[in-house]
C-alpha cells in the first residue's frame, strides 16, 4: 500500500481525528485526489476497524473513535471533492429513528455512526418518531433503508406501525425496513414483515450492505 | 482501597493459636520417622511412644526464622509468584488420577496426553501464575508417578510449578530435575521454580513420608507448602473454629520440624481443609463451609506473618455444570478477598477426584473476575464525573469521550468468549470452554529447552525408574 494511504488508514485505526485531519490537509496540499484519499486511505481504515470489531479485537469506544477520525478526514476533503465535482460514493441513504414512545437512542446512534463512517448517508430523526415522520423523511430524501429502533417491548409495536405506514404509502419493497433493539428477535422481524434485523451495530452495517447489494438480507 | 474479608476476630485468632499451642503439648503430635525424632530430641523435645510434646517457646522460635515472603521464578529466572502479603495467585488443582472426557462426559484414567493438555492450557492463561503437576499419568510407571508428572510439566511449561512427592524416596529425584532445569542446586535455592506440597495426616500426625519430605526440602532450601487437611467432623472437630485450631497445630508442628532442619528455609502456611459430608463421608470441596475453613486457616497464618495457601475453586459436581460454576466462582472470590497467596484447585471436579481442562478454562474467567474485584474501585483522574459532563453536557455521548476509550479496559474486565455476553444465542458454558481449550492449545508454544538439559532430564527419569525397579520408555 502507498505509504500515504497507509498512514491515512492507520490514523483511522488509531482513532486519531487530529492526525486524520492533518493527513487529509497534507494530501490536498500535495495534490492527491481527495476521492482517492477517502477510498484508498481513510475508508480502508474504517473497513478494517469494522472487521476488527467483529472479531472482538476492538471495542465500541475504539470504533467510535475510528468513526470520529473518519468524520474529521471527510470534513477536510469534502469541500474539495464538491469543487471537483467528484463525491464519495454513497452506499445508500438511511433514515433512522427510535419508535414512537421510545427515547432510548444509544443503539440507534451507534448504528448511525458506524453506517455513516462506512459511507452510508444518514438522516437521523432522533427519538420518539411517529410513523408519519418516518414516511415523510424517507420520501423527501428518496431513502433506500428505513431503520427503526426500539428498546422496550412496549414500543416495539411502533416498529410494526412504521412498516405498515411504509406499505400504505406504497414505498416498499423499494424502501427496505430494518429494525433493532434489545428485545427485538428474528421472529418479531418476520412477524411484522421487516426486511432485516440485527443484534448489534456492527451487524447492522453488514445487513445494510447486503440489502443494498441484493435487495434482501442473507444473514 | 483493596477490598477484603475477615472471618475471624483478633480475639478468636488468639484463642485458636492458644489452643493450637496447647494441642502441640497435649496430646502432642505423632511423629513417625527416626530422623525426625532425633531432630526433635536434639532440640530438647520430649518424644514418647512416637508422640512429640512440643513446647510453645520452641514453636515460636521456629516461627521467627521463617521468611515472611519469597518468590517462585519462571524458567527465564524472573520472579513470577510472590508468596507474602496479600498477593493472590492461582494454580490448577493437582494430583487426581482421572480426567473428564469431553466426548463421553465420563471420568477416565488420566494419561500423559491429558497432563500435557492441561499444562498447555494453563500456560496460555495469565490467570494461572503457576502450573501444577495436575494429574497422575497412569500410562507412566506408577513407582515414579510423582517425578514423571514434574518431568512432563517442566518439558512443557516456563511457569513456576506447585508440585509434591508421593514418597520420601521420590523427592530427591524431583529436586534433581528442578536443579537441572535452573542450573544447579545453589541456583535452585536462590531462585526456586517449584514449591512442594507436604501433608500431615489428620489429626496431628506427621508421618514418616511427610516429615522426611519436610526435612529434605528445608535442607535443600526448596520451598515447602504445608497442606494440612482436617475434615471438620470426620478427622477434626466438627466446629469450623475447632478444625481451624487443629489445622493451626498441624501446620505449626510442620513449621517446627522444617525450621529445625533448615532454619530460614521458605515454608508456606497452606491447607486443604474441608467439612465432612455427613451423608456420604466425602469432603465437599465446593461447600461454603469448606471455603470458610480455608479463609479462616489463612487468616490465622496471616496473623503470624506467614505466606499462605488454600484449596478452593473446586467443585463436587461430576461435570462442568451450573453447580461447578457457582461453587468455583464463589470460592475464587472468597479466596482472593482473603488475600491467600496461592489458591490451588481450579479445574477440579468430583471433590478433587477428577480434572477437567474445560473447567480450568471456565474457572479462569471466575479468577479474572476475582482479580477485578480485589482491585477495588479507584478514583482516577482529577474529577470523578464532573469533568466528563463538562465536555458533553447532557448529550449522553460518553462513548465518544477520550476518557472512555482510555480507561474502559482498566475499569472493566473483558472476558473471553467463554462468558456469553454476545448478541446471538450461544451453546452452553461447557461447549464454549471446550472451544476455548482448543484455541489455547492451538496457540501454545513449547518452551525452548537445550538438548543437554533434556538429556539430563531423561537421565534422571531413567535413573529413578531403575531405583524404583520399573521400566520407563522415553
Amino acid at each position: 500500500m502507498d505509504p500515504v494511504f497507509a498512514a491515512m488508514r492507520q490514523s483511522i485505526l488509531e482513532g486519531a481525528p487530529e492526525r486524520a485531519g492533518e493527513l487529509a490537509r497534507q494530501a490536498l496540499g500535495d495534490g492527491v485526489d481527495p476521492l482517492e484519499a477517502v477510498n484508498q486511505g481513510f475508508a480502508a481504515g474504517i473497513t478494517s476497524a469494522g472487521e476488527q470489531f467483529g472479531r472482538g479485537e476492538m471495542f465500541l469506544p475504539d470504533l467510535l473513535a475510528c468513526a470520529e477520525a473518519m468524520k474529521a478526514a471527510v470534513k477536510v476533503l469534502e469541500p474539495e471533492m464538491l469543487k471537483q465535482g467528484s463525491r464519495r460514493e454513497v452506499l445508500g441513504k438511511v433514515v433512522l429513528g427510535t419508535a414512537r414512545g421510545d427515547i432510548h437512542d444509544i443503539g440507534k446512534n451507534l448504528v448511525g455512526t458506524i453506517l455513516s463512517a462506512a459511507g452510508f448517508q444518514i438522516f437521523d430523526l432522533g427519538t420518539n418518531v411517529t410513523p408519519e415522520q418516518f414516511v415523510a423523511k424517507a420520501r423527501e430524501v428518496d431513502a433506500d433503508i428505513v431503520g427503526i429502533s426500539a428498546l422496550l417491548t412496549t414500543t416495539m409495536a411502533g416498529q410494526k406501525a412504521v412498516i405498515e405506514a411504509l406499505d400504505r404509502n406504497g414505498m416498499r419493497p423499494r424502501v427496505k425496513a430494518i429494525i433493532g433493539g434489545a428485545a427485538v428477535t428474528s421472529k418479531w422481524a418476520a412477524e411484522i414483515g421487516a426486511d432485516g434485523f440485527s443484534r448489534s451495530a456492527s451487524d447492522a452495517l453488514e445487513l445494510a450492505k447486503q440489502l443494498m447489494a441484493h435487495g434482501e438480507a442473507t444473514v | 482501597m483493596r477490598p477484603r474479608i475477615q472471618l475471624l476476630s483478633p480475639e478468636l485468632i488468639e484463642r485458636i493459636l492458644g489452643e493450637a499451642f496447647e494441642l502441640l503439648w497435649t496430646p502432642g503430635v505423632r511423629v513417625g520417622s527416626a530422623p525426625v525424632i532425633e531432630l526433635l530430641r536434639a532440640a530438647d523435645v520430649e518424644v514418647r511412644e512416637g508422640v512429640a510434646h512440643v513446647p510453645e517457646g520452641l514453636v515460636r522460635r521456629c516461627l521467627a526464622s521463617v521468611p515472611r515472603d519469597f518468590y517462585l521464578y519462571n524458567r527465564q529466572g524472573e520472579n513470577a509468584v510472590h508468596y507474602g502479603g496479600d498477593d493472590v495467585h492461582f494454580d490448577p488443582g493437582s494430583c487426581c488420577v482421572q480426567v473428564l472426557d469431553r466426548d463421553t462426559l465420563q471420568a477416565r484414567p488420566s494419561e500423559i496426553r491429558d497432563l500435557v493438555r492441561i499444562v498447555q492450557v494453563a500456560e496460555k492463561l495469565s490467570q494461572f501464575a503457576a502450573q501444577s503437576t495436575a494429574v497422575v499419568c497412569t500410562d507412566a510407571p506408577g513407582e515414579i508417578g510423582d517425578l514423571y508428572r514434574l518431568y512432563v510439566v517442566l518439558r512443557h511449561s516456563n511457569k513456576p510449578v506447585v508440585t509434591g512427592s508421593f514418597s520420601a524416596e521420590g523427592l530427591p529425584g524431583m529436586i534433581d530435575l528442578l536443579a537441572t532445569d535452573c542450573g544447579g542446586r545453589e541456583k535452585l535455592r536462590q531462585h526456586p521454580r517449584a514449591v512442594f506440597d507436604v501433608c500431615p495426616s489428620p489429626p496431628l500426625n506427621w508421618s514418616e513420608f511427610g516429615s522426611r519430605n519436610l526435612l529434605d526440602l528445608a535442607r535443600a532450601g526448596v520451598p515447602a507448602e504445608i497442606v494440612a487437611m482436617p475434615l471438620a467432623g470426620g478427622t477434626a472437630p466438627v466446629t469450623l473454629a475447632g478444625s481451624v485450631t487443629q489445622h493451626a497445630a498441624e501446620v505449626l508442628a510442620g513449621i517446627t520440624l522444617h525450621q529445625l532442619a533448615g532454619s530460614g528455609s521458605p515454608v508456606v502456611w497452606g491447607g486443604a481443609p474441608a467439612i465432612f459430608d455427613m451423608r456420604t463421608g466425602a469432603a465437599p470441596m465446593g461447600a461454603v463451609e469448606t471455603a470458610m475453613l480455608n479463609m479462616a486457616c489463612a487468616e490465622v497464618g496471616k496473623s503470624l506473618g506467614m505466606p499462605t495457601h488454600g484449596y478452593l475453586v473446586a467443585t463436587d459436581s461430576k461435570c462442568v455444570d451450573a453447580q461447578a460454576g457457582a461453587e468455583s466462582a464463589r470460592s475464587a472470590i472468597l479466596g482472593a478477598l482473603t488475600g491467600i497467596n496461592m489458591i490451588s484447585g481450579a479445574g477440579m471436579i468430583e471433590s478433587l477426584a477428577c480434572h477437567s481442562v474445560e473447567k480450568l478454562v471456565m474457572d479462569a474467567e471466575s479468577i479474572a473476575s476475582a482479580y477485578r474485584l480485589v482491585r477495588g474501585i479507584e478514583a482516577s483522574g482529577d474529577t470523578l464525573a464532573t469533568g466528563m459532563f463538562a465536555q458533553i453536557g447532557l448529550s449522553g455521548e460518553f462513548l465518544k469521550l477520550k476518557e472512555t476509550r482510555a480507561m474502559f479496559r482498566q475499569e472493566q474486565h473483558i472476558p473471553s468468549a467463554v462468558i456469553d455476553r454476545g448478541a446471538e444465542a450461544s451453546h452452553d458454558t461447557f461447549a464454549r470452554a471446550g472451544e476455548g481449550v482448543d484455541e489455547l492449545v492451538a496457540v501454545y508454544e513449547a518452551p525452548v529447552i537445550s538438548e543437554d538439559v533434556l538429556r539430563e532430564f531423561e537421565g534422571i527419569v531413567e535413573r529413578e525408574a531403575e531405583r524404583a525397579g520399573c521400566a520407563v520408555g522415553l
